[in-house]
């Protein structure tokens, strides 16, 4: 190659505890002074790949090289002392100090046992005229912008000698014209010698800021080239695509009448943007509506508009006909909605309770569980132990404390109290996530048996697999607006979806409009 | 829980209490001229006679109450300690009945005795409405709350009640009718400990076996999960506090009215700390209440008999109280084990993990 | 009516408000100081129970009221040590700790104090000296001031002092910003290499102590005995000052007074035949409105704070 490395990451291989292979013998370098892009949809492993060299995880095996040296990188404190800083989706700054107090955390100036506030606002001030990052040393961090707090964590990282910055889905969180001004401060920073990983999914803005990208894919690098070299359809497609077909048998979709009756939906986020831009779309019974997209997109807005866990600004969600404005969580799953939720352990169970107590946590007092005063025991039983022997759930009683299960059998258990509740909607946010694939298959058959006995399905799901393999028909979310409907999911190739899912491509209103059926 | 770790739950229960008397008995060894007698008067004190065994049971029984209450709404994950003020409240409450009204036998009490629950119930729901109108730590607002109670029952005892004649601060004699008759010849045990019994049926029934015992359970394992399920929680944290008050009321009232004949407490009595430990120790779970506050009660009256009969005074029950607290509500206690304990079962039970080939395996 | 308007208004009721406020300010302070390291001191109760109890007893031993004063400050950090110890070693939930270590202080102290003297429940028995009185000579003669402001026990000077100290220590020292740092943000903390544990068994330790001269004024100062359980919550409704002041010094501080003229206003009105157990209430019950005036603020302030710092639940994969 003869291109001088910097950082060099060989042979990393990192396993969660619950089988999921996160990164596989990945290779990585960075060259210095270039800005590198590190792209891949969520799961593709990039994040997990950064968090191994800042120190926040540690890999099974490989190695890293700094400057032809191996180095240990055991937390990030370990990672700054190496000169490498991190920018992470979630500031680490503290709201009440001010930008100049959280700027030397840890290694304040001093004038004898006094704290150097005056030194340590002029450093704040010469940081960010050196690097174009200006920031005001004497606001407290809560009243600053959320723009103005990226630029102070990269001033952080920088104050204590980072030369390799990386910088986490950093946009996610800035407007276009704070981007913009990310930008041109990222190129004063190459330009003054400092070395950017730049993590993103959003291909425009990788062709716009990096020399290099390297594109990730289910845990494996899929390739390192020159962003000149390469046009955004050549990333899409290594980026979007699946190494593995896990067919899922089933029938052909009859859907008829439509449940679920989105209109003009609009949700804002806790930035106040919006999250869901103006959503219109149906789902019928008898089929499986996917809902394809990049986390981030807007699609965890939308499921907790419709299941009733989060306020939306304007249009209307029915269900049945009938709006569910206004109702109550318990109202909304007594019209027909049940809620598989991406967060299991927070919202899907209660951990320290047995599975009995928790597989009826949403029917304990419907009048086949429950007289006037007390608890109907042995049909409560009886219900548990067909609904763990239906959903073949490996637990040692029905008592067992449900933290004790594996993932898959916890998730086992959402679904069955979930499944069992005879719903007319379920909304099923990634069922199958983080979880073996004995329950993934389960799960995934249920849901097709469902549809077929009538139900309505909305499946949220990052697995393409399962998106485009479990799916009838497809919706593809981008920036809070859906720009794809593909009413047979079997036509559409990996390609072709990638380019929707990234947003380089959009459907005309018209195509999009099919996806309203009455 | 399983076998396994309800066997290890008891052990640690056990090597913690185990501690706690080691502790003591250096306590004792180190104070007393006659550490053997010192030490037998309070290990063997409460059996060495009729009576004293009895004031092991009267102790247990208001310790059963404040128990129960604080177990309700530890439940709910609601750190309200207004156990101590309901209980206080709801005597002086019951108090005011037994004297004013003439209500016939058997009648007059069980009136008294609701009253004082009632009572004791606005005082434990009152920081629960701050927490959930507002969001006002009820930690802090029923600590508050213990002192309103206690400053207030005191005004009202010895501003409205009191009996100028007796020559001391206690209230009027209670109407004959409005007492509860001795159950027990010998003792001070009145029917109050059938009552205490009934209580520990229903209480435990209604947080096993009763819907609204079960959202108090799911509320305090994960508030999230529940208010996702459609449960109201603010209904439940509002409810489970408002039991525990009318809990600790009916425990004050039946206290005064079995145990005295006019209301003479001038400071507070304490029952509410003390059911705070015994609902640590019966891990929030009404039938294993009573045992620990027989347990504790052992302990009290095995103290004061050593302070009357030896010279180590009976306050450094105290100490074995906080060691207990300590230890048993230690995660870390013994934490290696029950990690190991737990990472055996879950391994040997879970589902085979995906292994890498299999995803591999397929190529396209 | 117009006789308690002319008791407060009057330059002795002023000095006595500041006598009262010396415990609830130090226990308030030292509330503050382990709330921004963010952990809780419940047992501020019990730390000034024990340290007056050290007060008393080092000052019989030694026969000087200033080791006295240090024997309460020692031991009053010890058991905030031990405080951190349970709660952040052994694992125990901190509130529990802090019950424990309450209940343990107010037995533990009869005990200890019959042992040591043979006296039960009061030091009558015990030779403790008290700190002295200090009169300001420029201040006194000063008309109404003077008589509020001299003459007080030296610890309520120390007290005022303290709010300056405290005030400077957080925020205008090192180790000050990182404490406040782990109690707001511990990732972000931990994330420059800052010992959160480490600063957490600090701040509990320092808050010992400040509670420890608390403890020392109620029997070296407030009055020149040990009885049991002398502190009469002072410990918990410092939490509550604590929380109303906005956790801030000067907020401590007048809140601190607004409890002192309460505590006054029950002493003064008990000898004008108003029933001394109602206004006794009063304090307790402004403890609670203030409160929950404070909690509704905070709410506000805080769920703007979230939707500003960005933060989203991430995925938990099991």
């Amino acid at each position: 190659m003869g291109m001088e490395e910097l950082l060099r990451m060989e042979g990393i291989t990192k396993v969660y505890p619950n089988g999921i292979v996160a990164n596989k013998n990945v290779d990585f370098s960075v060259s210095p002074g270039e800005i590198h892009g590190l792209v891949g949809e969520n799961g593709a492993g990039k994040s997990t790949l950064m968090k191994i060299l800042f120190g926040l995880e540690k890999a099974e095996q490989g190695r890293i090289t700094l400057s032809g040296k191996e180095i240990r990188v055991d937390s990030p404190y370990a990672a700054i002392v190496h000169g490498i800083g991190m920018v992470h989706q979630h500031f680490m700054l503290v709201p009440s100090l001010t930008a100049a107090e959280n700027l030397v955390m840890g290694l304040e100036p001093r004038k004898g046992i006094y704290l150097d506030l005056a030194g340590a606002i002029q450093t704040t001030e010469e940081l960010g005229k050196k690097y174009g990052l200006e920031v005001d040393p004497r606001v407290a961090v809560r009243d600053l912008p959320v723009g103005i707090k990226q630029r102070l964590e990269i001033l952080k990282a920088l104050f204590r000698g980072a030369r390799i910055l990386i910088l986490d889905e950093p946009t996610a969180v800035l407007t276009p014209q704070e981007t913009e001004e990310l930008f041109v401060q990222l190129k004063l920073l190459r330009q003054a010698g400092n070395t950017i990983v730049f993590i993103s999914h959003k291909l425009n803005e990788i062709k716009a800021l990096c020399d290099r990208v390297t594109i990730m894919r289910n845990g494996s690098v899929q390739g390192t080239f020159e962003v000149s070299g390469v046009n955004e359809q050549d990333i899409s497609r290594l980026m979007v695509g699946r190494d593995v077909i896990l067919e899922v048998q089933k029938t052909p979709a009859r859907p008829t009448e439509t449940v679920l009756a989105v209109r003009e939906l609009v949700v804002f986020n806790r930035f106040r943007k919006r999250a869901v831009d103006g959503i219109s779309f149906s789902v019928r019974r008898g089929e499986i509506v996917g809902i394809a997209g990049v986390e981030g997109n807007g699609q965890g807005e939308l499921v907790e508009a419709i299941t009733g866990l989060g306020i939306y600004a304007s249009g209307t969600i029915a269900v049945g006909g009938k709006s569910v404005a206004g109702m109550t969580i318990k109202a909304i799953r007594q019209a027909g909605v049940c809620h598989v939720p991406e967060d299991r352990m927070t919202h899907g169970c209660a951990a320290t309770l047995g599975i009995e107590s928790n597989l009826m946590s949403y029917n304990h007092d419907m009048p086949e569980f429950t007289g006037p005063v007390f608890f109907k025991r042995k049909a409560i039983r009886a219900n548990a132990q067909q609904l763990i022997e239906e959903y073949t759930v490996k637990c040692s009683s029905p008592t067992q404390e449900v933290g004790m299960l594996s993932g898959g059998n916890i998730q086992k258990v959402v679904v069955a109290r979930e499944f069992s509740s005879d719903p007319s909607l379920i909304v099923a946010d990634q069922p199958t996530r983080g979880i073996d694939v004995g329950a993934t298959e389960f799960i995934r058959a249920r849901l097709v048996e469902l549809r077929d006995a009538g139900a309505a399905v909305l499946l949220v799901s990052a697995d393409l697999n399962e998106v485009m393999e479990l799916s009838d028909s497809l919706i593809v979310m981008y920036g809070g607006k859906v720009v794809a409907y593909i009413p047979d999911a079997k036509s559409v190739s990996e390609e072709e979806l990638g380019l929707y899912m990234l947003g380089l491509r959009k459907q005309s209103p018209e195509e999009i409009g099919r996806v309203i059926h009455d | 829980m399983t076998r396994q770790q309800r066997l290890f739950e008891v052990v640690r229960t056990g090597l913690a209490i185990l501690i706690a008397l080691v502790i003591a008995l250096v306590i004792i060894l180190v104070v007393s001229n006659d550490p053997g007698d010192a030490l037998s008067k309070f290990l063997l004190g409460p059996l060495d006679s009729f009576r004293h065994f009895g004031n092991v049971i009267e102790l247990m029984i208001p310790l059963t109450f404040t128990g129960i209450a604080i177990s309700v709404m530890f439940s709910a994950a609601q750190f309200n300690l207004g156990a101590e003020g309901g209980f206080f409240i709801g005597a002086i409450a019951a108090s005011f009945v037994a004297i004013n009204f003439s209500l016939p036998p058997v009648i007059h009490p069980i009136v008294a005795v609701l009253f004082g629950g009632l009572v004791g119930s606005l005082f434990c729901g009152i920081p629960a409405a701050l927490k959930v109108r507002w969001g006002a730590s009820e930690l802090v607002s029923s600590l508050m709350f213990n002192y309103i109670a206690f400053f207030f029952g005191l005004y009202l005892i010895n501003y409205f009640l009191r009996d100028v004649n007796a020559g001391a601060m206690v209230s009027y004699q209670f109407k004959s009718s409005a007492l509860i008759a001795t159950m027990i010849p010998k003792t001070r045990i009145s029917f109050s400990l059938v009552v205490a019994i009934a209580l520990v049926i229903a209480a435990g029934a209604f947080m096993a076996r009763t819907r609204w015992g079960y959202r108090i359970r799911l509320i305090g394992a994960n508030a999230q999960f529940a208010r996702y399920s459609g449960i109201n929680t603010n209904h439940v944290v509002l409810y489970s506090q408002i039991i525990g008050g009318f809990i600790a009321g009916v425990g004050g009232s039946l206290e005064v009215l079995g145990m005295y004949t006019r209301f003479t407490w001038q400071t507070l009595p304490g029952y509410g700390w003390d059911g705070v430990i015994v609902a640590i120790l019966a891990r929030n779970n009404p039938i294993f209440v009573p045992i620990a506050a027989f347990f504790l009660a052992y302990l009290r009256i095995g103290a004061d008999i050593m302070s009357r009969y030896s010279d180590v005074p009976n306050e450094f029950v105290a100490l074995i109280q906080g060691t207990i607290i300590i230890l048993i509500a230690a995660s870390s206690f013994l934490a290696k084990y029950r990690h190991r304990l737990v990472f055996k079962e879950a391994t040997q039970k879970a589902s085979p993990a995906a292994s890498p080939e299999a995803a591999q395996g397929a190529k396209q | 009516m117009i006789q308690m308007l002319s008791i407060i208004f009057n330059a002795e009721f002023g000095y006595s408000v500041l006598r009262v406020t010396t415990p609830i300010l130090f226990a308030t302070l030292a509330a503050l100081i382990s709330d921004k390291a963010g952990v809780m001191n419940i047992a501020l109760e019990g730390i000034m129970l024990i340290s007056a109890l050290s007060g008393v007893v080092f000052s019989a031993l030694t026969g000087s009221a200033g080791l006295g004063l240090l024997g309460a400050i020692v031991a009053g950090g010890l058991v905030g040590l031990f405080l951190a110890y349970c709660a952040l070693e052994l694992k125990t939930d901190i509130i529990l700790s802090g019950i424990a270590i309450n209940l343990m202080a107010s037995g533990g102290t009869v005990f200890a104090l019959f042992l040591i003297a043979g006296d039960k429940g009061i030091s009558s028995s015990l030779a403790s000296k008290v700190l002295p009185k200090i009169n300001i000579p420029g201040i006194a003669s000063i008309p109404v001031i003077g008589t509020m402001l001299s003459g007080h026990n030296v610890l309520t000077y120390v007290a005022l002092l303290s709010v300056i100290a405290v005030f400077i220590f957080l925020y205008r020292t090192p180790l000050g910003l990182r404490i406040r740092a782990v109690g707001e943000n511990p990732g972000a903390a931990a994330s420059v290499g800052i010992g959160v544990t480490r600063i957490q068994y600090l701040a509990l330790t320092l808050s010992g102590m400040m509670a420890g001269f608390g403890g020392a004024y109620m029997s070296m100062g407030y009055v020149s005995w040990f009885s049991k359980n002398m502190t009469a919550g002072r410990g918990f409704i410092a939490l509550a000052a604590e929380a109303m002041g906005g956790a801030t010094p000067i907020g401590s501080l007048l809140t601190s007074l607004l409890f002192g003229f309460f505590d006054a206003l029950s002493n003064t009105l008990q000898l004008m035949k108003v029933p001394s157990e109602f206004v006794n209430m009063i304090p307790y019950a402004a403890t609670v409105i203030g409160l929950v005036i404070y909690t509704v603020r905070r709410t506000r302030r805080d769920r703007l704070a979230r939707e500003a710092s960005g933060e989203r639940a991430s995925a938990t994969a099991k």
